[in-house]
């Protein structure tokens, strides 16, 4: 099972260490984490998504609520919330050529945000599914680099 | 508020807090601190070495209930901190450590005696920090007293750079502090403990396991009350020995892999256990798959990590074991016990806790005449082993903060530094550190800082000559491949030893008794059954550090023994 979690932090030194560490010391298989301030500076907000059974996933939750650091533990359910995740993608011009590459960007509604002359930069922001779909779209093109940014998450409504 | 020194704040914390012991070693980082220590009412114990200061302040944490603070320089003193520290965080006992730190220009740059303290600390505490200004100091150290001592405690580590230790700051010492992400859950959910009320009326064959949660909460009086008035047998984990009368026909003493064999049938057939401040450790459930099948589980823990982490748990109830028992106790409606409580009684008539009780010098008869002659009234600490298992298996416990042990690192050379601590923290009780030859070697040192202390603490060291419990393993799971656990064994023993001991050197390394002497200890060698209780009278009748070196049978194994990884119900040996 994957799930997505948000865990709102002291924005101190040395807490993303604390929460890091408590995934390698437990064992626990951390798919994603993103982290960064809060509208209260004194906050940082934390994305992350793990995977396990239901019986590790509850550890998680409440080992991440135990840490003195946290001050609160989001759990997210399937379609009570929004994901978005970022993708910078480095695209071969040279196999299928730059039109046929910027036709797809435009399709996709991804940017271009970086021209070379072998190759396009895309920047992209979507949902889990529509990332993996450009990347599926992006391949025959021959990706050279990428970096993904793991989701971030809001629950819907207030 | 008028200016002061980091090194001043960090004093003015020990008197608010009442901290009336501390025990360490200084060194460069940290003299800022020793300097005005010097100046104040604080008692300061100097340890021989710092895993000697940790283990001292946990043992003076868990024989008085207060919190046990140690100070350690820089680099290799806050990395010899480490293994008390891990101690502690495994037992949950409140200990502050302080640990000085290069100067923050200087942090990363691998400076002298420089070692990333707060990194290497982070997973074998409850909490730690690293001081960067001195503003910041006064409210580290009200957080860290209280973070230690409350919810589940815990060690907490703070390290303080040099600079920081010496830079001013007119900050107060906070006297109460709000920590927005700790707020630990004490009183238990109400629909909850109604449920385990009826789950309690409903039971035919209920059992209560008791752990070290109830010494940490004080809720021995109100277990005490539970048991006896719903009739219920006990049974304590290792580190709840103590938690409840052994003398008791209630009691069950111990359960789990060394446990009786009565504890641990009763855990088998039970349908109902309700456990009280334990967290159902691999060494108590044996098999997972097979451990309680016919029960069902409550578990009452101030932690919610550890509710179903190992067991699946019928009725959770977050909260404090006191405040918890105390509102259950208000709806406590007894079931009918008898029949389950005569076929627990059939159980221990005919298998007790038993060894060879012949003309040898065994260690099981040692430890009980120590119960005898202190009349169940010393304070215990113990090392790790065999040892460690007999002295919980024949001593009789009936009070808390009496045993003190370690039970989840498994720490050997905690029981003479531990013992240390008890006897500064308790200075009328009568400290007994029960010992194996192997373990008491980890930290002898520290007898230098009982004897210069006057802290009359009793080393009865089991001394058999092996590592005991890895031999014990040896026999009977490693095909008597003795490898490296004799501590007897030396350049002129025979390559092929075949373990029958008449090619023996005539000799010990160390001489304890001599060994005693050279620290200014009194030391006593007992080789024959019939000294025992004059050796043991001897000592407790002495008002100095006393080692007793009774030289017990070699290969006494330590039953009943639930193999590791074995079910409950099948053990081994115990019989007479």
């Amino acid at each position: 099972m994957r799930e997505t979690i948000a865990v709102l932090v002291e924005n101190r030194f040395g807490v993303l260490a604390r929460v890091v560490d408590l995934f390698s010391t437990r064992g626990f298989n951390i798919d994603s984490l993103n982290v960064a301030e809060t509208m209260d500076p004194a906050v940082s907000r934390m994305t992350i998504v793990v995977q396990g059974d239901e019986a590790v996933l509850e550890q998680v939750r409440k080992q991440l609520s135990k840490l003195v650091d946290t001050t609160k533990v989001i759990r997210f359910f399937e379609g009570d919330h929004v994901e978005r995740e970022m993708l910078l993608a480095k695209v071969s011009t040279q196999k299928r050529g730059r039109p046929e590459l910027m036709e797809i960007a435009r399709l996709c509604r991804a940017d271009i945000v970086d021209v070379g002359e072998t190759f396009l930069t895309l920047g992209f922001m979507g949902a889990k599914d529509e990332i993996a779909r450009l990347l599926e779209l992006l391949k025959p093109f021959q990706i050279l680099e990428i970096a993904r940014t793991g989701p971030a998450a809001l629950g819907r409504g207030k | 508020m008028k200016p002061r020194s980091g090194a001043k704040v960090i004093i003015e914390s020990f008197v608010q807090e009442a901290v009336d012991a501390v025990f360490g070693i200084p060194g460069g980082a940290v003299i800022d601190i020793f300097d005005e220590l010097n100046k104040s009412p604080v008692n300061f114990y100097l340890t021989r070495h710092e895993q000697g200061a940790a283990h001292a302040a946990d043992g003076y944490a868990r024989a008085t209930g207060k919190v046990g603070v140690c100070i350690a320089t820089s680099g290799p003193g806050a990395t010899n901190l480490v293994t008390g520290l891990a101690t502690a965080n495994m037992d949950s006992v409140p200990v502050v450590a302080l640990t000085g730190q290069v100067p923050t220009s200087m942090i990363g740059n691998d400076a002298f005696q420089e070692a990333y303290t707060s990194g290497i600390t982070r997973s074998i505490t409850k909490h730690n920090y690293l001081v960067k200004d001195v503003n910041d100091l006064p409210r580290i150290l009200k957080e860290a007293f209280l973070i230690a001592a409350t919810g589940r405690p815990g060690p907490v580590a703070i390290d303080i750079p040099k600079d920081v230790q010496q830079a001013l700051t007119s900050v107060p010492y906070p006297k109460e502090i709000e920590i927005r992400g700790y707020k630990p859950t004490v009183k238990g959910h109400l629909r909850q403990i109604r449920q385990v009320a009826d789950a309690i009326k409903k039971a035919k064959k209920p059992v209560i396991l008791a752990g070290g949660g109830v010494i940490a909460s004080g809720a021995h009086k109100e277990l005490h009350e539970l048991a006896t008035r719903a009739r219920i047998p006990v049974t304590t984990t290792l580190m709840g020995l103590g938690t409840f009368p052994e003398t008791d026909p209630l009691a069950l003493k111990m359960l789990g892999m060394h446990g009786t064999a009565y504890a641990n049938y009763a855990m088998v057939e039970a349908d109902l256990i309700i456990s009280v401040g334990a967290r159902f450790d691999d060494r108590i459930t044996g098999k997972l798959s097979e451990f309680a099948v016919n029960a069902d589980i409550v578990h009452i823990d101030i932690d919610p990590t550890s509710i179903g982490k190992s067991v699946p748990v019928d009725i959770p109830v977050v909260g404090d074991a006191r405040a918890v028992l105390r509102e259950l106790l208000k709806i406590l409606e007894p079931p009918r016990t008898a029949a389950w409580l005569k076929k627990i009684a059939k159980w221990k008539k005919e298998q007790p806790l038993a060894y060879k009780d012949d003309d040898a010098l065994r260690p099981q008869y040692v430890i009980e005449q120590v119960c005898a002659l202190t009349k169940g009234d010393a304070v215990i600490t113990t090392e790790v082993g065999q040892n460690q298992m007999w002295a919980a298996q024949f001593y009789t416990y009936t009070k808390p903060r009496t045993f003190l042990s370690s039970g989840g690192l498994g720490t050997m050379g905690y029981g003479l530094p531990a013992a240390i601590g008890a006897q500064a923290g308790l200075p009328g009780a009568t400290v007994v550190d029960i010992a194996g030859d192997g373990s008491i070697q980890m930290n002898i040192q520290e007898l230098a800082t009982a004897c210069l202390n006057d802290l009359p603490v009793k080393v009865m060291i089991l001394n058999n000559g092996y590592l005991g419990m890895v031999r014990q393993w040896q026999e009977l799971f490693y095909a008597e491949n003795y490898s490296f656990t004799c501590l007897r064994r030396g350049k002129d023993c025979p390559e092929d030893c075949d373990h029958s001991f008449e090619n023996c050197p005539k000799r010990a390394i160390p001489d304890f008794v001599k060994l005693a002497e050279a620290y200014g200890a009194v030391g006593i060698r007992v080789t024959k059954k019939k000294d025992v209780v004059p050796a043991i009278k001897k000592a407790l009748a002495t008002k100095k550090p006393v080692i007793v070196d009774f030289i017990v049978e070699r290969e006494e194994n330590v039953y009943p023994m639930v193999p590791s990884g074995g079910s409950l119900k099948h053990m081994m040996g115990g019989m007479a």
